[in-house]
């Protein structure tokens, strides 16, 4: 079997003497007998070769794709190899949560920069160091804006699924209500909204760019939000904001978005990242950790968790939110990939997404599957066709392409990122072509 | 130490990107009129500046860490090389269910061993932490009160003791809070939980060994009452490690339960996440369970979601490759790892409180489980020395302070938790260093107040930090 | 420690001083900020929000703990004092200069202590 124990089973006699005991049983002896698990059935323990060995062969049973077309929420997008160097480094990997900042300086600063970074990329004034992922950042959100006399949030129809999914699980939980704004068109339905909205309405959520590629009238959208004395919240792609017009440009409350494209692996969902950035009125609501900057004893610049009195270990029952951690090694991810790319490397990553998209929008086109919407989009598209999306999407997989998300019989939601070839969105293109044609 | 935005110049970079090979397009969408800014350096200047920051990090790997309630046991490293197999990393989580038999293979064999170690029936894996659990549990118990109609449960029965996150997660799920004292010797007064039962009650949230390292003796008791009463009884499973393959939650008759694979299952903690926080339950709250379940049908795995599932907790399956190294940490002990792996983190807590009590007083003194807590009440009184002080003083030995100042119940307190993974000639040295810092503040008391004096910082002005926060870099 | 005579005392540590029959500013005494530590931000109500007499009406945060403040009358806040969000280390520089709210329409009060009865009142408390 295998085992971390150091001790010898001598050595831990020896403990048990020392210290009046014979055995483990008499050890365990104040544990009432009914309670006691009489067998455990598990399998005997393996050796490390054993279980690595059991580990490769279930990789080995997943279909890894060298070629992918799907998004949806999970991007697969370059992670340099100065990510996995520093990120595996032990000393981030096990160390804890950051309470004796004397000899966490390390991580405080990582977060501290991270911080800063999604501040960057959102234009906003305050970030937090993170939260589980992109959809429960969203569900924070909406609890965040919930105030004594408005308690129903607008979440748009057109925002990922699986976000729409967890922020209605969280409203279900905390008593929000919440009410679905319809889409029209592949984008949110303005009219609607503004006709929905009114004095006990606390926010509106929007996602941009949007489930199905598109970019949302996001100036529009948040007017009505605020005309209604409600506040914006906009869930982003970080990658877009390289290019497209910031939340804070938008007027945004709170801006939040998954930090998986950037620099964390598709890892069948997780570990992710959730980014969580506010305006400075916001900050007092904003839940999870913060990073503040201060000085030692010595009057050295140091940093250390703080605003912790928002936190449920101080606040208790009446703190907003119950979460205790962060991604700290996500954020680390998220620091070191931006380090890297920089601000060029990152625009000229989306730059080449928002052209590779385009390409395949037209090449598919040419191959029989049009676009649905004629609508500005990033780098996620809808085709529609009348070929069953199943049939191409098997012919796809046929060649080792992960081809779009089928959102239904006709429909596929496609996405191209700067790990896309011309040569392979032509084979894609040919592939779709045998099938429609 | 420069922050990485203070190194390099306008102008440096790692080059990444290749040129384009299709058609340059330009968005006929609002762009970004910001200037951004990131860091700009050479590969060899942001590897030097993280080197550097991990220089100023104490991880498990650095020393002894007996962070009470945390179980910081040592991080196997076969987890990590598990985790890292490409045939898990580079799997796209809305792939079809065919291409992904191996990950959902995973997802059922975890759940089928934690459900052994726990006496539970089923479970999910999309919690993503402790605290994330707590409120998935939570919104079980909530699930199943309303399905039978039983809207008038809206209490929730957390012990004085309890960890901060209890009383909030059950805020979250908008349950009220009913704070039971604890009795004399740290567990449940189960007279005071005779009175606070009743038709409201929806459920108790309680952890055993509670949190002052003590096994309750009165479980079946306790858990019955609040059964008679109609509600259900919720499991912490912080403190499993001192129990696994010893006794089960499920056993003692809790409904539903939370795990922490981070602590119990050895997946390491990352600088405070990700971790997983899995949550069991008996098989009547299958139905309730978030996220999608693993079924087997004619020999092919696929994910369904339970048939009046709550919803989502997380997007897609949890954080998977947590699972990974948590199922290969199970693997490698198995039947007989387990049990071990809890009876030497008792044997290891008791050596040590055994070896300490004498100059340290105990705030319970009798058999601890996994952890036990120091109450250092008298020495602040004496001689004006705090467990702040002692913890601070404990960072110039290279060891990580214990859990300070919780449970609240107790004053002054130093909870220490040293895990079975630490070897006794590991745990002399650290018994030999906390009677050190006993003569020497009993020598010079005041020197105390300047520990730590060897670290890369020193004490840090936490007033300043919160009155005038500076969340961020701002740059010129 | 100070407790100007002129002003009332609440058993939960608060100091009124009557600008009338019905107005008053509240803030927290002394011996409050002083039990209490580095006050690091205080979450005030907005005017035109009613306090009632035992009911809390805000929270003061240190490093490490939020506790409430009672309001020791009934009535309607006229007026928050906006400065201490800015400052809150007024409110341990200057407790009786860092008023927290000013109340009117007072309908109701507690029973109030002089300052005299104050300090024995938690004299006794601490022993």
């Amino acid at each position: 079997m295998g085992s971390f124990l150091p001790n010898s089973e001598q050595e831990q006699l020896q403990m048990l003497n020392e210290i009046g005991f014979n055995s483990f049983e008499e050890l365990f002896g104040h544990i009432p007998e009914q309670v006691l698990l009489k067998n455990l059935n598990l399998a005997e323990g393996m050796s490390e070769l054993q279980a690595m060995d059991h580990m490769e062969e279930l990789a080995d049973k997943n279909v890894k794709f060298r070629h992918i077309f799907r998004g949806a929420g999970a991007y697969n997008h370059y992670i340099p190899a100065i990510v996995g160097s520093v990120v595996n480094k032990e000393q981030f990997v096990t160390a804890y949560t950051p309470y004796q900042a004397e000899i966490s300086q390390g991580i405080l600063q990582s977060i501290f920069e991270y911080q800063t970074m999604i501040c960057e990329l959102t234009g906003m004034d305050t970030s937090n160091a993170s939260v589980y992922d992109g959809s429960t950042a969203a569900a924070e959100a909406v609890a965040m804006c919930q105030e004594r006399k408005r308690n129903v949030a607008f979440i748009s129809e057109t925002s990922n699924p699986e976000t729409i999914k967890v922020i209605k699980t969280y409203c279900y939980g905390n008593g929000i209500d919440v009410v679905m704004v319809p889409e029209k068109d592949g984008l949110t339905d303005a009219e609607a909204l503004k006709e929905a909205m009114g004095a006990s309405s606390a926010c509106f959520y929007v996602q941009q760019p949007n489930f199905y590629g598109n970019i949302e009238d996001c100036d529009a959208l948040g007017e009505i939000a605020h005309a209604a004395g409600a506040k914006f919240i906009m869930g982003c792609n970080p990658m877009s904001l390289a290019v497209l017009k910031t939340p804070a440009e938008y007027g945004a409350d709170v801006a939040v978005g998954d930090g998986q494209p950037l620099g964390l692996g598709l890892a069948f969902g997780g570990p992710y990242l959730g980014f969580m950035a506010a305006t400075d009125k916001m900050v007092r609501r904003l839940p999870g950790r913060i990073v503040g900057e201060t000085v030692d004893r010595d009057d050295k610049r140091a940093y250390v968790l703080t605003l912790q009195a928002r936190e449920q270990h101080i606040r208790r029952e009446k703190a907003s939110s119950n979460i205790c951690s962060n991604q700290a090694l996500c954020a680390l991810t998220v620091g070191v990939y931006l380090s890297a790319m920089g601000e060029q490397g990152l625009t000229q990553a989306a730059e080449l997404c928002v052209s590779k998209a385009h390409y395949l929008q037209g090449v598919l086109a040419e191959a029989g599957l049009q676009p649905k919407y004629n609508h500005p989009f990033f780098h996620e598209f809808v085709t529609v066709s009348d070929v069953n999306s199943k049939v191409i999407l098997e012919a796809l997989e046929k060649k080792g392409i992960l081809g779009g998300y089928p959102l239904n019989d006709k429909e596929i939601l496609w996405c191209a990122t700067e790990k896309n070839t011309k040569a392979e969105m032509d084979q894609v293109a040919a592939i779709v072509k045998e099938v429609c044609g | 130490m420069k922050l990485i935005f203070e190194r390099g110049k306008e102008g440096q970079a790692c080059t990444l990107m290749p040129a384009c090979d299709v058609p340059q397009v330009t968005l006929a969408a609002p762009k970004r009129e910001k200037k951004l800014h990131l860091p700009h350096v050479s590969e060899n200047e942001l590897s030097r500046h993280y080197t550097e920051l991990g220089k100023q990090v104490h991880g498990v790997n650095d020393g002894f860490y007996p962070l009470g309630s945390c179980t910081m046991k040592y991080n196997p490293k076969v987890n990590e090389k598990a985790a890292a197999l490409p045939g898990f990393t580079n799997v796209h989580p809305l792939q079809p269910a065919h291409t992904v038999q191996g990950c959902i293979e995973v997802l059922k064999q975890t759940q089928e061993m934690l459900c052994e170690i726990t006496g539970m029936d089923a479970m999910t894996l999309q919690p993503a932490a402790g605290a994330h659990g707590e409120f998935t549990g939570l919104l079980l118990i909530k699930s199943y009160h309303e399905s039978r109609g039983d809207v008038k449960r809206t209490k929730i029965i957390v012990p004085d003791s309890a960890h901060g996150t209890n009383p909030a997660s059950a805020t979250m799920v908008g349950y009220d809070i009913v704070n039971i004292p604890s009795a004399a010797d740290g567990c449940v007064d189960i007279e005071k939980l005779r009175e606070a039962v009743g038709e409201d009650t929806a459920g108790l949230m309680l952890t055993n060994p509670n949190t002052v390292g003590i096994f309750d003796k009165n479980i079946l008791e306790i858990t019955s009452i609040v059964h008679e009463a109609g509600g259900l009884v919720y499991y912490d499973g912080a403190n499993l490690n001192a129990v696994m393959g010893v006794v089960r939650p499920g056993d003692m008759g809790f409904d539903v339960i939370h795990l922490n694979l981070h602590k119990t299952f050895s997946t390491p903690h990352g600088g405070g996440g990700p971790g997983s926080g899995p949550v069991g339950c008996k098989s009547f709250l299958a139905q309730f369970l978030p996220g999608l379940q693993p079924v087997e049908k004619d020999g092919a795995l696929s994910l369904v979601a339970p048939e009046n599932s709550v919803g989502s907790v997380k997007a897609f399956h949890g954080n998977f490759l947590v699972v990974v190294k948590a199922m290969t940490y199970i693997l490698m002990l198995g039947k007989e790892g387990i049990p071990a792996a809890a009876k030497n983190a008792v044997l290891n807590a008791n050596y040590m409180m055994n070896k300490l009590k004498d100059i340290y007083p105990m705030a319970y003194d009798t058999v601890c489980m996994h952890e036990f807590v120091m109450c250092l009440e008298k020495m602040k009184h004496d001689i004006d020395v705090s467990a702040m002080d002692v913890a601070k003083a404990l960072l110039d030995y290279g060891i990580h302070p214990p859990t300070m100042y919780f449970p609240l119940i107790v004053h002054e307190a130093l909870m220490v938790e040293p895990t079975e993974t630490e070897s006794k000639e590991t745990l002399d040295e650290a018994i030999a260093v906390f009677r050190k810092i006993y003569e020497d503040a009993q020598a010079n008391p005041a020197a105390m107040h300047e520990c730590p004096v060897h670290t890369p910082v020193r004490r840090l002005d936490e007033v300043r930090a919160a009155r005038k926060p500076v969340l961020r870099y701002t740059f010129e | 420690m100070t407790h100007p005579a002129e002003l009332m005392y609440s058993k939960s540590h608060e100091w009124v001083k009557f600008i009338d029959e019905t107005t008053a500013l509240i803030g927290l005494t002394d011996y409050a900020q002083d039990a209490l530590g580095d006050l690091v931000y205080v979450n005030l109500p907005e005017e035109g929000d009613d306090v009632t007499a035992g009911e809390s009406f805000a929270d003061v945060e240190s490093v490490k703990a939020v506790s409430d403040v009672f309001s020791p009358v009934s009535g309607t806040v006229a007026e928050v004092n906006e400065e201490l969000i800015d400052a809150p280390e007024k409110m341990n520089e200057d407790p009786y200069g860092a008023w927290l709210i000013k109340v009117e329409n007072i309908t109701e009060k507690e029973e109030l202590l002089t300052a005299e009865e104050y300090i024995e009142f938690y004299e006794n408390e601490e022993a």
